[in-house]
């Protein structure tokens, strides 16, 4: 049966890796430095690498949720149901869903790093003949990465939102409670889980994704972490891409290779994991009240 | 017409238990005996005994929630679907356990049919919906099935109303219309037994009308059971009824009785709109 | 034309020559045209400056391809989609070659490269992720679907870069041990792993609309006789077409979208050819591989933007006739009372 084959060829894979890479993984692995040399198995870590995707994934949510939690609540709240301004905002946000993440990656070429960052270069830092802004950075590789992940945010907090039963609302207003108050202090609140469950989802989305980061922001390698917004940055997921095809020695640097994939599954499925958790808790509220 | 099942018949020995109900000289044809029926730990049936007599129309009266569905769909294991279910006692139509072992639900399905509560036409066209029926039966000829196609319209009455556009899509039919075509759908294959299941209760009066006058013509050909929560309608069409209340069966006689002289009080009150 | 506006050949860049004794002839307007700086970088250069500049300007040209190919502007519309005899070819050929001495820009070996690795995943991914959505949605044990649907949308959390890795590291060996082909890495190889990303995409949105076929359709066919299989398979799934449509291309959408993979696993060589076991460049591997390397603002830069924009374009289609047709089906479902 065609669902047994699929889980089979998921166990396949996932045991493939888990069992090589496992080996692999130890304390010095994680928190280690890639300083004197990446591809070296007795010395190498990943830690560099873990903290760039941290700091990019980290960063990326400042942007995204605000954005995202705002759409969704305007989307839900306040804008006209049957308005074409309505219509063509959920439709932008649907396709923005669809759109390869490689696109994402040219457009914060284009717009951040070129549009933006060389502006800001031109009106901030005249005399400068390097770029600042306008060259690849972690802050535009999270924004293009918040860019990506927004129809995410939003279609999981619309869902919460709509979870919430009118009678509530209702009772607010009747209060005599503004709009506003209504959606801050009881629609809001309510939807917490949701809009975490957006997040979680947008972030082990991200974690994973090497394309959009490839021009705006990742490093194939850096002597040190990177310090400030505009510097660049190692990446987890890069890192595999990395690994696996650009290592001298594919059959000395495997250790490494298959342990970096495990590290980034781990983070991955983990977030995965709460997320579904919360989900699925958000769901079964909903059934009740329906 | 195929005669359902002579030699099964022959078989056949009264019910034991409850209402011998009236039959006008038909033999019985679906035997229940001690059923009670438990969604996990709850029971929906209470040890129910009777039996439904063979082409008449017997009707289940009953608030919401007394079981009367369930029953029904102990007919032809329809509840085997739900989760959960356990049956205890058995139900014998034309002599057979249809409970036991060796039962292949599938022919048990084709012999007693079934109209549902809402009418549930397939997304095909008004033909394919009964040739579909006739297909799983192993028609093959075009022909044939056209013919039968045609004749299980006649019988629902609404031959004349369809004729013109059999190939258009089913869903494009009014309620009762789309109603009419799924009891179409259901006589096509013959069956011994037409279940329906509050056929009419989505209904407007006009199309409600039809749909019993359509049975008082069918009961010529089927045993049929109907479960309903119009009293009127129970009163109109059927010739025997069973009043179940809580998942009991309270009371089963002949449908004149039951309306005009209950034994229980319980049923009296429920005729008489007291309570339900 | 979107690129060449801004792309001359390299040809008539160097057609004019002034030597440096020429220097005080020539009116300083007309030289630093020729020389191609602004007002003020030409203000700050000495005569000396100039003049040096005036004689790399002679080297240069020395070392212009004497091809006749130079003199085209490669990025005009007939260079990047038809056939074109290059120089040193013995006939019309379609050809990426953007870091060659002439830029040979032919979009064809990708789109082709694209359509194959497409092809080999759909044509693995939609018959098992639909055939698994029909199980799960219509004839699995409720508690069984517990845990299947998960699992399965589980393939969708692994990063892409990871089955990528996965396809080079494993897959790849394994199927060229298996049925013995030259080229380790191939569309064949990329499209399966490809497909690992497709499966869960359609899986859900065919799930989803074969579970929005009222359960009554299935209740109505059991009724009359039919087994679980033969309802799944003769009425819903028909009922549910449009929606197994939409996902397959929303499927085919995330598949032609999809960047590491195919990166990692399809050799990446911008050959014109049909087999699936030879290695192959798709539209989004090359953006990924070359846009590094290019100059901002060059023809080459451009060229690039423009595959990102037609990928937009693809995938745009694709996801607004998917959502439009699981609308409609929605509609359809539930509309009917």
């Amino acid at each position: 049966m065609a669902t047994f084959l699929i889980l089979a060829i998921l166990a396949l894979i996932l045991g493939n890796i888990f069992l090589q890479g496992g080996t692999g993984l130890s304390p010095r692995f994680i928190f280690g430095n890639a300083d004197k040399d990446m591809f070296d198995v007795a010395s190498a870590g990943v830690w560099p690498m873990v903290f760039g995707t941290a700091a990019r994934v980290i960063l990326m949510t400042l942007f995204v949720i605000p954005v995202g939690v705002t759409t969704a609540i305007y989307l839900t709240e306040y804008a006209p149901a049957l308005s074409p301004f309505t219509r063509i905002i959920r439709g932008a946000v649907n396709n923005l869903a669809g759109v390869p993440s490689i696109v994402f990656g040219l457009f914060g070429l284009g717009f951040f790093i070129s549009a933006v960052g060389g502006t800001l270069d031109v009106f901030l830092y005249p005399d400068s003949p390097k770029p600042v802004w306008g060259k690849a950075a972690l802050i535009w590789a999270s924004l293009t990465l918040a860019v990506m992940t927004l129809p995410v945010v939003i279609v999981a907090t619309e869902e919460s939102l709509r979870a919430i039963p009118l009678g509530l609302r209702e009772a607010s207003l009747a209060l005599g409670a503004t709009k506003l108050q209504t959606v801050l202090r009881v629609v809001l609140p309510q939807a917490l889980p949701g809009i975490l469950t957006g997040g979680i989802l947008a972030v082990s989305r991200a974690a994973g994704e090497v394309a959009p980061i490839l021009f705006t922001g990742a490093a194939y390698y850096m002597a040190s972490l990177p310090q400030s917004l505009t510097d660049q940055f190692m990446d987890l997921a890069y890192h595999v891409f990395v690994l696996s095809t650009q290592s001298p020695d594919i059959e000395k640097t495997r250790p490494i290779l298959y342990g970096t994939v495990v590290v980034l599954l781990l983070l991955t499925f983990a977030l995965n994991l709460v997320a579904i958790l919360i989900r699925a808790r958000v769901r079964r509220n909903l059934r009740r009240l329906a | 017409m195929t005669a359902p099942l002579p030699s099964l018949r022959a078989r056949v020995t009264p019910p034991d238990a409850v209402s011998p109900a009236p039959t006008h000289g038909h033999p019985p044809l679906i035997e229940v005996d001690r059923l009670s029926l438990y969604y996990g730990a709850a029971r929906a049936l209470h040890d129910i005994s009777f039996a439904v007599p063979e082409r008449l129309v017997t009707a289940f009266i009953g608030p919401s929630g007394c079981g009367k569905s369930t029953l029904l769909r102990c007919f032809n294991r329809m509840n085997d679907l739900i989760d959960n279910v356990r049956l205890e006692g058995t139900v014998r139509i034309g002599g057979e356990d249809i409970y036991a072992r060796d039962i292949d639900v599938i022919e048990l399905r084709k012999r007693v049919g079934m109209v549902f509560q809402r009418s549930n036409p397939f997304p095909k066209t008004i033909f394919d919906n009964i040739a579909y029926a006739l297909r799983l039966q192993g028609l093959r000829r075009k022909s044939e099935i056209a013919d039968i196609v045609e004749q299980s319209l006649h019988q629902a009455a609404l031959w004349e109303e369809v004729k013109d556009r059999l190939h258009a899509s089913a869903l494009g039919l009014s309620g009762g219309q789309q109603q009419r075509l799924c009891i179409a759908r259901a006589i096509a294959i013959k069956p011994d037994i037409l279940l329906m299941d509050e056929p009419a209760s989505a209904l407007d009066p006009l199309a409600t009308a039809k749909i019993e006058d359509l049975i008082l013509d069918l009961k010529q050909q089927f045993t049929i059971v109907i479960v309903t929560h119009n009293m009127q309608q129970a009163a109109r069409i059927s010739d025997a009824t069973a009043f179940f209340y809580l998942g009991e069966l309270i009371e089963h006689d002949a449908t004149s009785k039951i309306f005009t002289n209950p034994a229980r009080k319980q049923t009296e009150d429920y005729v008489t709109g007291r309570f339900g | 034309m979107l690129v060449g506006a801004t792309n001359s050949s390299l040809a008539q860049e160097y057609r004019e020559i002034i030597p440096p004794e020429d220097f005080a002839r020539v009116p300083p307007d007309r030289l630093r045209q020729y020389l191609g700086l602004t007002r003020q970088q030409f203000e700050q250069m000495d005569e000396e400056t100039l003049k040096d500049l005036m004689s790399l300007r002679i080297e240069a040209k020395a070392q212009m391809p004497d091809d006749p190919d130079a003199e085209l502007n490669t990025t005009e519309w007939r260079y990047l989609l038809g056939p074109h005899q290059w120089t040193g070819y013995d006939r019309p050929a379609y050809i990426w070659q953007p870091v060659s001495q002439i830029h040979k820009y032919n979009l064809l070996p990708l789109f082709i490269g694209s359509l194959k690795t497409t092809f080999v995943a759909l044509l693995f991914a939609v018959p098992l992720a639909i055939a698994a959505a029909l199980y799960v949605s219509q004839l699995a044990h409720p508690r069984a679907r517990e845990w299947l649907k998960p699992g399965i949308e589980l393939l969708s959390g692994i990063p892409s870069v990871v089955l990528g890795f996965f396809a080079l590291i494993v897959m790849a060996s394994f199927f060229q041990a298996l049925f013995g082909y030259p080229s380790r890495l191939n569309a064949f190889v990329a499209g399966l792993a490809l497909g690992l990303a497709v499966i869960p995409v359609v899986f859900s949105i065919a799930e989803d609309a074969l579970t929005s076929v009222p359960r009554s359709y299935t209740e109505a066919a059991l009724a009359l006789g039919s087994t679980r299989w033969q309802a799944a398979w003769q009425i819903v799934l028909p009922a549910a077409l449009p929606g197994v449509f939409a996902a397959t291309v929303l499927g085919f959408g995330r598949a032609i979208g999809e960047t590491m993979i195919v990166l990692m696993a399809s050799g990446n060589a911008s050959i014109v050819s049909w087999n699936l076991f030879d290695s192959t460049r798709t539209l989004t591997a090359t953006i990924a591989a070359e846009l590094a390397e290019t100059v901002v603002g060059g023809h080459h830069y451009r060229v690039l933007f423009l595959l990102g924009a037609l990928l937009f374009a693809v995938t745009f289609v694709a996801n607004l006739v998917g959502d439009l047709v699981i609308h409609r089906l929605k509609g359809r479902l539930e509309g009917r009372r």
